[in-house]
């Protein structure tokens, strides 16, 4: 890859991390409330397989949804206002964290029951395929959604009607605070799951966003040039806890487990590559982080500058009038 | 044109088909078989299979790519077998379907009619005999359609697929060969209009589907001792057209309302409230209630009988409301 796009992907992941962050201290100084989950560690899953999406190609997540927002193009301003709950966020305060859509980006949107959106994504997918269109729907899902009978239903409507729909599984190891290994009957391999269903299928290290990005980029132009799903499963490691009510490690992993895992920051692992291949210098690195912090400071400046939402917008938005 | 039920609800579907391309059917058994009642009998002949679905048993994730079809700009007609079945969907309907326009701020909508046969047949037991009206109207961002007519059937249906809002729209697998007048051509009928289907000045019943049948019937009796009965439907339960329904009771103060669920939260107690609000001062009795009785459906002929509103209950409550039983 050119130094130019190098620097791109290195940039959505920053911005995701430092977002991530900062949201973090929000919620502490109570300018964020209710269920917080951040995607710190996860970075390079989103920016791999979305950044290198068109336009007018879907994505569909869960509730730990911030990052593939930001990937596909969200405003900071207005993802930072939503989390805020103020007027002018993403969905005028009305989704909140775990409920982004940012529907003119085709990011349809952040569902808070687990399973519940791969059914959705399916649909989207038939939709193009009504329309004679050439989307892909990218469906991005924890493993903890891997057993849902909602899941299995997917999958089989997917392959059964060959639907342009790739299953993004990241696999951070824990569904909450169960480890894979006690949830999932196959949990040494969570995408035989889908290749039972006749989906094609492959693991990636989703720490590495090039290898995340080289899988992704083929798959997309297959499935755009001969509709059927896929499923990715990623695997990743999640940094923090399962949402900001719960601490970095918990009970259910080591603290030495998660250290050991942060050294795959897939941040830091971008940043080696580009140095080591001179295709990135400290200056350059330096230079982004000035850059994105202020986009970091300039989303919360404007997110705690917004009004909230107005008594009368309570009633709006139930019905299409 | 003296036309089925099932007829009527063929031929809005056919019409919206016709009429626009994103209007697809999706469901179990709704393309070669013609449909569990034969309610979309020719459609996949005359659509094609990519526009008539059969799907495999699993109702949530139908519902669900329906309703993502939807999101997307389709506008998806769901069949569900029965409703008892579409309790497996109850979270695509819920949490997706109901709360995604409010959820995304207004971003977006999703135009989707789920549809099907609701309340008992004969003899079918606990499991496939339920009516769950209630649930659905429970939820803010569902509409709640639950015709009695061929002709409401048809307007009805055809005003569900217009909607830009997720329509739930109840039929009764009892009333699918039921005969009536439907005019010929296109008509619409607008999705919360009640309708006085008999007037009367003595007593006002409120009844919908299944049970609206039982109340004309009801109604002819009593009019032959003298009672002249008020007959409502709403047709659309939710929203529900109180304004009809509170003007009749002004008139006659007194309401008798009929339904097939069960009593507890059931949505005869949420007529009742709306008319007690709003009408309180004009009533001269209190409201009375036929019901389903609070058991689940048994098999046996005579505590199936038992279990459901019949004519002689509706009559009993007109007579206990009017003071004269």
């Amino acid at each position: 890859m050119e130094r130019e796009d190098l620097l791109i992907l290195y940039r959505h992941m920053l911005l995701i991390r430092r977002f991530e962050e900062k949201s973090a201290e929000m919620y502490a100084l109570a300018k964020i409330a209710g269920f917080l989950h951040l995607y710190i560690g996860e970075e390079a899953v989103a920016v791999g397989a979305i950044t290198d999406l068109r336009p007018d190609d879907y994505v569909i997540s869960a509730y730990r949804d911030h990052g593939h927002c930001l990937a596909k193009g969200s405003d900071p301003d207005k993802v930072m206002a939503e989390l805020f709950g103020k007027a002018t966020g993403l969905c005028r305060g009305k989704g909140g964290s775990m409920h982004l859509v940012d529907a003119p980006r085709h990011f349809m949107g952040g569902y808070a029951i687990v399973g519940g959106h791969l059914p959705l994504a399916t649909g989207l997918a038939f939709a193009v395929k009504y329309q004679k269109r050439d989307q892909v729907v990218l469906c991005f899902f924890g493993e903890g959604a891997v057993p849902s009978g909602q899941a299995h239903e997917a999958f089989n409507l997917a392959a059964l009607w060959s639907l342009p729909v790739i299953f993004v599984c990241e696999n951070n190891r824990y569904a909450m605070g169960t480890p894979v290994q006690h949830g999932i009957a196959l949990y040494s391999d969570v995408a035989e799951t889908a290749r039972s269903y006749g989906i094609a299928a492959e693991r990636v290290d989703g720490m590495d966003v090039l290898a995340v990005r080289a899988l992704t980029h083929r798959v997309v132009e297959n499935v755009r040039s001969k509709p059927a799903p896929f499923f990715v499963e990623a695997m990743t490691y999640r940094f923090m806890g399962h949402s900001m009510a719960d601490p970095a490690h918990g009970h259910y992993r080591t603290k030495e487990e998660v250290e050991r895992e942060r050294s795959r920051d897939p941040l830091v692992v971008l940043r080696q590559t580009m140095l080591n291949s001179r295709l990135g210098t400290e200056a350059d690195f330096k230079q982004l982080e000035q850059e994105v912090g202020e986009a970091v400071a300039k989303a919360v400046r404007f997110a705690d500058e917004s009004p909230f939402p107005e008594r009368p917008s309570l009633y709006e938005d139930v019905y299409v009038e | 044109m003296l036309i089925t039920y099932r007829e009527a609800l063929n031929q809005a579907m056919r019409d919206e088909m016709q009429r626009d391309e994103r209007v697809f059917l999706i469901g179990e058994e709704v393309g070669y078989y013609q449909g569990a009642f034969k309610v979309s009998k020719g459609f996949v002949e005359t659509f094609g299979p990519q526009r008539v679905l059969d799907t495999p048993i699993t109702e949530a994730g139908f519902t669900g790519l329906a309703i993502g079809a939807a999101m997307a700009g389709l506008r998806p007609i769901v069949e569900l077998m029965t409703f008892n079945f579409g309790i497996l969907a109850l979270d695509q309907i819920v949490n997706n379907a109901a709360k995604i326009r409010y959820m995304s701020g207004g971003q977006l909508s999703i135009p989707i009619v789920i549809r099907g046969p609701g309340s008992a047949a004969h003899q079918l037991a606990a499991q496939h005999s339920q009516s769950l009206e209630a649930w659905f109207c429970h939820v803010p961002g569902l509409k709640v359609i639950a015709p009695a007519t061929p002709h409401d059937a048809k307007g009805l249906l055809k005003s569900a697929v217009r909607d830009d809002n997720p329509v739930i729209f109840i039929e009764a697998q009892l009333l699918y060969g039921t005969k009536g007048e439907v005019e010929d051509g296109e008509y619409t009928i607008p999705i919360g209009q009640a309708e006085i289907t008999r007037p009367g000045a003595d007593v006002t019943i409120v009844a919908y589907s299944k049970m609206q049948l039982l109340a004309m019937e009801a109604a002819e009796v009593l009019a032959q001792e003298g009672i002249q009965a008020e007959v409502i439907d709403p047709r659309t339960l939710k929203p529900l057209d109180s304004e009809t329904i509170c003007t009749s009771v002004r008139k006659t103060g007194r309401l008798v309302i009929v339904e097939e669920g069960w009593p507890f939260a059931g949505l005869g107690a949420q007529i009742a409230e709306t008319v007690y609000a709003n009408t309180f001062d004009y009533l001269d009795a209190p409201i009375v209630r036929v019901t389903g009785e609070e058991v689940p459906m048994p098999y046996a002929r005579p505590l199936e009988d038992a279990a459901i509103p019949d004519r002689a209950r509706v009559i009993t409550a007109v007579k206990q409301v009017l003071g004269t039983s």
